[in-house]
């Protein structure tokens, strides 16, 4: 060890910065290789789908609070909304906002790299993700419409003609824009692990990163294992429907047809689909998980509780969420010494999850909080997963399960916690990286509007469907007619449900109306408007330029949490500012 | 699932090795001003870190090793049904194999000459290894034919069904690899190119080559019935 003036350090090798230039207006916007543009260009997409979806969830909710007050919606268009809201809402939008666009705007930035490692297979991720896209739009408008299996697409009934977009277009273009879909993630996920293995400044070791990268690493790396459960399962379906294998279709009569297939496995689609869907819940969860961290230390001035515990977590949770997929399969008909071992791994997921909201809340005890939009949204995103999680205790749990089995309590259950927790984050990322986005602050009043309705209108939503559950209410039911075991009471609840969603839907357009007015109108943000700590606010421009560093590369000399530090001039010192008194001490590699 | 856990465990296994060396149990608030130095070998030259590209291919090796073995664990369980049952391995598989193996092989000495910047040598050994997957691919399109015209179609038999399935993803994953190889094997012949800006492509290659061999040779002993032999004595060791 060498004791050496921090100013003598060689700073990382200046590298071309030239490179960093495009020329024209189309290599910069458009078919740009910057991660940021490419960032927002996911988030943009993902945003539009979403609201696709959200405009679905309204369709349903009506009918099921009035039922044949739209003409429009029959029990097939009910499943096929169903089917579209599930999909585009768990891959095409949670999964792609979460790692394709605040993993590409942030991993670079916060890891004080210039860009990521294979930019050109950044750019093509986006657009091969905007095809998928594209293809699963397009089974709106195929002949027989999109699939309506539900978004398991479990078989054999998504291939049969009893189920909408069965024998049409609809699950082959649901099955192709999935197969895309994983063949984009793939070239995104290896840019998003290879730029944190390798691209990480000087200084910036593993345990220095901040939360956020942790999140978005691990999440990346749970999604290349477990995508490729998907594409297999995809593949072969796509096989059975097309070709008339029997992979999955055992002998079945459609019709009173006999059809052609005989032998398959159902069970052995329900496994794949949730090797891959299990670890899913996690990959959207850890971002979110590594975010609210970071918002939370942020904006209650205060270094995050326990981070070797946070990092030890994260790892933790991505590995056991691997070995819990079959607690989706209690009622199957699969082994049932399986679902003892299944129901025990699914509770030792609580503990690692436990220790993270322990440390959240210590994080904010006797913290400097301020009552910020990120931080509100933070705060709701604590008490919303804490609820989600806990009646995730009681599915998982064999002889809970099974009553509960397809009754709202799941709905409700899995909206909590990977629907509106996570959503809820994502807007507190959005109020807190804008000003970084484009410079400007996102307008605090239409925030504080959206995110009360937002926030109280969600639990207004989902408490209730708690309840639904327990008396028995079913789910995936395009119409409870008079329906001997559900009360009167329940439908009451129904219509105050759909109203709430209605409401919750429409706040939603406050804040895509703020995010557009903002980038005109909002107040100049300056670089650091939080007074964060994390290299992303230390660029020398706002919006950072391409290259993000100009000609130096940052040098990291503390980790990501040095708020109100004692003794320090400023509440917070960030991370690429040397050790007091100017000693820094040079450890080998 | 089980081919796929124990994929899982492996892969688990690289991870906490290498987590094992990033000192997770280090106290980051506590080492202000500290800045890590790139690493140097012994006599105090600086080590070149890992190609990125390279640890790219390694993470995707990573992705479709997951692929197959997802792949494999679904034969597996499907094959514990009772309409399934073996299919006969063409003659031909075993040529395929031995040109997949050679030009794995083929590769090999193309890297080992890339290392040492001999281009005379390196052509043909590109050449060698590029032809040699062709003719490979080429086998197995001419080995569907032959079992297809046997009566052995797609749709008989779950075992049939994997059997194409699965050579055909094979194949895909070998048509890639092919792309990447030729575009290196054209910029070899191109005058203006040196070795040693060679020298990495030829490495991943190589790389990949080897991988895929390894892939198309468990893929083979388990159309060929030897996997189950394997899982039977397994199952024997285990009572």
């Amino acid at each position: 060890m060498v004791e050496i003036p921090s100013g003598s350090i060689p700073s990382a090798e200046v590298e071309d910065v030239e490179l960093y230039h495009p020329h024209s207006w189309w290599t910069k916007y458009v078919f740009s290789q910057d991660a940021k543009i490419i960032a927002v260009q996911y988030s943009v997409t993902a945003i539009s789908i979403g609201m696709v979806a959200l405009v679905l969830s309204w369709l349903m909710r009506i009918q099921l609070a009035f039922p044949g007050a739209l003409s429009f919606i029959d029990a097939d268009h009910y499943y096929q909304f169903i089917t579209m809201h599930g999909m585009i809402m768990v891959i095409y939008l949670l999964t792609a906002l979460f790692l394709g666009g605040f993993g590409n705007y942030l991993i670079p930035l916060m890891v004080g790299a210039r860009d990521m490692v294979f930019p050109y297979a950044n750019m093509l991720s986006y657009w091969i993700y905007l095809l998928a896209v594209l293809i699963l739009v397009a089974g709106f408008f195929a002949p027989g419409g999109p699939t309506g299996a539900g978004w398991t697409l479990y078989p054999p009934q998504s291939v049969l003609s009893g189920t909408p977009g069965g024998k049409d277009w609809g699950i082959l273009l649901m099955l192709s824009s999935l197969i895309v879909f994983i063949i984009g993630f793939t070239m995104g996920g290896l840019n998003y692990v290879v730029t944190v293995l390798q691209g990480r400044a000087r200084g910036m070791t593993l345990m220095r990163m901040p939360l956020t990268v942790w999140g978005i690493f691990t999440a990346t790396v749970m999604a290349l294992l477990a995508f490729p459960a998907l594409f297999v399962a995809c593949v072969m379906m796509m096989f059975d429907r097309v070709l008339g294998t029997s992979f999955f279709m055992p002998a079945i009569v459609e019709m009173g047809e006999q059809l052609k297939h005989g032998g398959g496995s159902p069970i052995l689609f329900q496994h794949l689909f949730w090797f891959f869907g299990h670890p899913e819940v996690y990959i959207v969860a850890l971002p979110a998980f590594g975010i609210v961290s970071d918002l939370i230390s942020t904006h209650a001035r205060k270094n995050i509780f326990g981070y070797r515990m946070m990092v030890w977590a994260i790892v933790i949770i991505g590995a056991l969420s691997f070995v819990v997929w079959a607690h989706h399969m209690y009622v199957s008909g699969m082994n049932p010494a399986f679902g003892f071992f299944f129901a025990t791994t699914t509770l030792i997921i609580a503990v690692p999850t436990a220790i993270k909201v322990y440390n959240w809340v210590l994080t904010l005890w006797r913290g400097d909080i301020h009552l910020t939009l990120p931080m509100l949204f933070a705060l709701a995103f604590i008490v919303t997963f804490v609820n989600g999680g806990l009646t995730g205790l009681f599915l998982g749990n064999v002889v809970v399960d099974v009553p509960l089995s397809d009754t709202m309590f799941v709905v409700a259950h899995f909206h909590m916690v990977m629907g509106v927790a996570p959503i809820l984050v994502i807007f507190g990322a959005i109020y807190h990286w804008y000003p970084k986005v484009t410079g400007r602050m996102l307008n605090e009043t239409l925030g504080q509007i959206h995110f009360w309705i937002t926030f109280l209108g969600t639990y207004a939503i989902f408490f209730p469907m708690h309840y639904l559950g327990l008396l028995g209410v079913p789910r995936r039911y395009f119409e409870m007619g008079e329906t001997a075991f559900v009360p009167p009471s329940a439908h009451t609840l129904n219509v105050f449900i759909t109203v709430m969603a209605l409401i919750v839907g429409a706040a939603q357009i406050v804040f895509l109306f703020n995010l557009v007015w903002s980038l005109f109108r909002g107040r100049e943000a300056g670089g650091n408007p939080w007074r964060a700590t994390t290299l992303e606010w230390q660029t020398p421009q706002t919006p950072p330029a391409h290259g993000n560093w100009g000609k130096e590369l940052p040098v990291v000399y503390r980790w990501a949490y040095d708020y109100s530090v004692p003794g320090a001039a400023e509440d917070f010192i960030p991370q690429n500012v040397p050790a007091s008194g100017g000693v820094t001490r040079e450890v080998p590699a | 699932m089980n081919v796929m856990l124990i994929f899982l465990a492996a892969v688990a296994a690289i991870i906490i090795w290498w987590l094992s060396g990033q000192r997770l149990t280090s106290k980051p608030w506590l080492e202000t001003g500290s800045v890590q130095l790139p690493a140097h070998d012994d006599t105090g030259r600086q080590l070149s870190p890992v190609p990125a590209v390279k640890l790219g291919l390694f993470v995707f090796l990573g992705v479709v090793g997951a692929l197959f073995s997802l792949a494999v664990s679904a034969y597996f369980m499907r094959m514990a049904s009772a309409d399934w049952w073996g299919m006969p391995v063409p003659r031909l598989l075993w040529i395929n194999t031995a040109a997949l193996a050679l030009s794995s092989l083929a590769l090999q000495w193309a890297r080992r000459e890339a290392q040492h910047g001999r281009m005379e040598s390196l052509r043909p050994a590109l050449v060698t290894g590029l032809a040699l997957a062709v003719f490979f691919l080429i086998g197995q399109i001419q080995a569907w034919r032959e079992l297809t015209a046997a009566g052995y179609v797609l749709t008989d038999n779950p075992a049939n069904s994997f059997f194409y399935m699965l050579t055909g993803l094979h194949g895909l994953h070998i048509l890639g690899g092919l792309a990447v190889l030729a575009h290196t094997t054209l910029r070899a012949f191109s005058a203006k190119v040196q070795p040693d800006r060679l020298q990495l492509s030829v490495d991943l290659s190589a790389i990949y080559s080897h991988f895929m061999l390894a892939v198309w040779l468990l893929l083979f002993a388990l159309f060929a019935g030897w996997a189950n032999d394997f899982v039977d004595l397994c199952r024997t060791l285990l009572n």
